[in-house]
């Protein structure tokens, strides 16, 4: 298929169209940068729910749920979800779908699973412009689903409109709820597996760490509970999220946060393309390995050794 | 940085069998020959596996399969995929099948059969020079 053609293809929400060009962008074809230029036009009008937290919370089965409901409402949706690659061969065992079996069918639903490719942040590095091109082929809600994180993998935050991080009871003491990192960066608290014991106290804990907020912000996360396999507090979830977007919307924080994402996408497109230059040319005419012998040798330190490498470049 | 191409596949079990050991023992030796495993999880339709594989865009399909339902179940996978637009992928079939059905499942598109005491190895290279 040309490029215009798959383009033309997404637009229309054909799903080979739009698996090719998710497998195009991710592999970072020769063809991918003409392509998502054409596709940015047509983005922005899908919504994007974040879910992340530690492994074995309930996200895919909540993405699952919540999937299903939206499609009752005759929603279209698109999900990307993420797992972690080997960092010894670089292959990754994506297992998302084994719980999203209530959507596998829906026609109106596509699901892409990612490796993250040995990137850190909890999502892949293609995560954010496979979800545009999912939002160009006409979903009206994409979902992204994180990698099971630990404390510090936040990229959801900068890629979502609304982030909502699943927990679950007797995952460690309400120290790990002061901590700095991912509990700063929800929205709304899902409490899932409720029916657990220690619910209650995880749910406490949330709310000492918002109420010792000293900044609080105008928005106050709301604590959902639920028990994603049996599908309850769905409903609740999804009208935590529509709070939210209002809330977004009504305050003009939506148009704020898509902003800066875009600026901080941008800053992180110069910063790919300026490092593989680099990169480049040191490989070419082998500068490299002879400034790291020099190095080795200690005839060279590697602080003089950056001011080689960049410091022409600073000069232009 | 210029990455090899990195292969994507799906492992598979279609129909009724409960029984997944071999799927995962595969998944997970493909998964450390650098492949991005899609393992999507027991009891699925051949209409929920092609869809899947399509969204996915994966360069082969492993279907692995104890029930005895092969010569019922492949060639629908095959028909589903050729119906849309899936016909580039490349399917392998596993488990347990008895000799005389392979030429019939060949002649439906499976380009092979791996049956028990199969090398991982050998399903691996398989992969690597037949799937594009």
């Amino acid at each position: 298929m040309h490029t215009e053609q798959l383009i033309d293809g997404v637009l229309k929400g054909n799903i080979r169209a739009i698996a090719r060009l998710i497998s195009i962008v991710e592999n970072e074809l020769p063809e991918a940068a003409q392509a998502m230029r054409s596709i940015f036009p047509h983005t922005g009008n899908a919504y994007t729910i974040g879910f992340t937290g530690p492994p074995g919370a309930g996200k895919s089965t909540l993405v699952d749920k919540v999937t299903l409901t939206l499609c009752r409402q005759g929603k279209k949706v698109g999900i990307v979800a993420v797992d972690p690659s080997s960092p010894f061969s670089g292959g990754a065992l994506l297992g998302d779908r084994i719980r999203m079996r209530d959507i596998s069918l829906e026609k109106d639903v596509f699901i892409r699973s990612l490796s993250t490719r040995g990137n850190m942040g909890g999502l892949s590095r293609a995560a954010g412009d496979i979800a545009k091109i999912l939002d160009a082929s006409g979903k009206d809600a994409v979902i992204i689903e994180t990698v099971g994180v630990g404390q510090d993998e936040v990229d959801i935050f900068r890629t979502a409109d609304t982030s909502v991080l699943v927990l679950m009871p007797g995952a460690g003491d309400d120290i790990q709820s002061i901590k700095a990192g991912i509990m700063e960066i929800a929205d709304i608290f899902v409490v899932n597996k409720s029916d657990r014991e220690g619910a209650d106290g995880l749910i406490k804990s949330i709310q000492q760490l918002l109420d010792s907020n000293p900044n609080p912000g105008p928005w106050r996360p709301p604590i959902v509970r639920s028990i994603a396999v049996q599908g309850e507090g769905i409903d609740e979830l999804l009208s935590a999220v529509q709070s939210h977007r209002e809330f977004l919307v009504a305050g003009g924080f939506l148009a704020a946060r898509r902003k800066e994402r875009l600026r901080a996408e941008i800053i992180r497109l110069v910063e790919r393309r300026i490092s593989k230059l680099i990169q480049t040319q040191l490989r070419h005419n082998g500068r490299f390995d002879a400034l790291m012998e020099k190095v080795i040798a200690r005839e060279e330190d590697p602080y003089s050794c950056i001011d080689r490498i960049v410091g022409p470049l600073e000069k232009e | 940085m210029s990455q090899e191409k990195i292969i994507r596949v799906m492992v598979a079990k279609p129909g009724l069998d409960g029984h997944d050991r071999g799927a995962k023992v595969i998944a997970r030796a493909l998964r450390d020959a650098g492949m991005e495993v899609i393992y999507t999880g027991l009891r699925q339709t051949p209409e929920q596996i092609v869809t899947a594989a399509l969204q996915e865009d994966v360069a082969a399909l492993l279907l692995s399969i104890l029930s005895g339902a092969h010569n019922h179940l492949f060639p629908r996978v095959m028909q589903l995929l050729k119906e849309k637009g899936g016909e580039n992928i490349l399917v392998i079939g596993g488990g347990v099948i008895p000799q005389d059905d392979i030429p019939g499942l060949k002649n439906a598109g499976i380009r092979e059969i791996f049956g028990p005491g199969t090398s991982t190895e050998v399903i691996v290279n398989f992969i690597k020079e037949n799937a594009h």
